[in-house]
């Protein structure tokens, strides 16, 4: 398969993310969209990396998985949180993080 | 070649289904589940692109630990039927899928109509050991080893984050008892 097929493909999966994280409602289902955000950016990494025959692109996408694994481990916290204070899980009533 | 290709149609149409499954399904448990066969698919075309110790860490890390993760957390704040777009506002709501077709069209017209002569083709051929467990850990213990160790050093401040985050409130009420008494 040409390169392009994969960059195409990874460009239509990362506006859907963003589709999503731009209309949704719910912080969990924002965090999901983020997460095919990232993954799409991840597809490119690999498929640029196999395109120029160089494994750096790899070890580009491993980072940009830790990264990740750290964003939800964090958002998550944050929305258990909010829902232990019986605030409302709606990221348009939440538009502070004041303690 | 011809496998290669079929294999690709379907594994990028279980992609795109799974994407598009977590960014429009009501309950979010079916989201999570829909995240769950997309990063299956994603896997499959990262075997494709032969990168194994990516597609074998992207079943593990994230369709095993960080959705099991995703679940509990549904499952603990309830998973409600949140309405998929609020009901005033039809300008607004149409704003968020507009400007992401505009960014899909701006994309894809940049990829095709790019100079780069690599993406017409498949890439170099490159040998059975491309993307092996071995070439990663040679080049994040030698090349990238200040990434690696930076990573190490950000997935402990995200465990210690997610503690502090999430304890009970009343640790620290110790503090707060004195103030608390003389108020």
């Amino acid at each position: 398969m040409d390169t392009s097929w994969f960059v195409v493909l990874s460009a239509f999966i990362f506006c859907i993310g963003a589709a999503g994280v731009m209309s949704r409602r719910s912080p969990l289902v924002v965090l999901l969209c983020l997460e095919l955000m990232l993954n799409a950016g991840n597809l490119a990494l690999i498929a640029f990396s196999r395109m120029l025959g160089n494994g750096d692109g790899q070890i580009f996408a491993l980072i940009v998985m830790v990264v990740a694994a750290c964003e939800v481990v964090i958002g998550l916290g944050i929305i258990v949180g909010m829902f232990r204070r019986r605030l409302p899980i709606d990221v348009d009533e939440m538009s502070e993080l004041r303690g | 070649m011809l496998f290669e290709q079929i294999l690709f149609f379907i594994a990028a149409f279980g992609a795109i289904a799974g994407a598009l499954g977590v960014a429009m399904l009501r309950n979010p448990f079916y989201s999570v589940l829909a995240l769950v066969s997309h990063l299956i698919a994603l896997a499959v075309l990262f075997l494709l692109l032969q990168a194994a110790f990516l597609a074998a860490a992207q079943v593990v890390v994230y369709a095993g630990a960080v959705m099991v993760l995703y679940v509990f957390v549904v499952a603990y704040v309830g998973g409600s039927d949140t309405p998929l777009r609020p009901t005033e506002g039809g300008l607004v709501n149409a704003f968020g899928p507009l400007v992401a077709v505009a960014v899909f069209v701006e994309l894809t017209i940049a990829v095709v109509g790019s100079s780069l002569s690599g993406l017409g083709g498949r890439g170099p051929d490159v040998d059975a050991s491309f993307g092996s467990p071995e070439a990663i850990g040679d080049l994040l213990l030698t090349k990238f080893l200040l990434p690696f160790e930076a990573a190490s050093l950000l997935l402990l401040l995200a465990a210690v984050g997610a503690v502090v985050l999430s304890r009970k409130r009343r640790g620290l009420e110790d503090l707060d008892a004195p103030e608390g008494v003389a108020g």
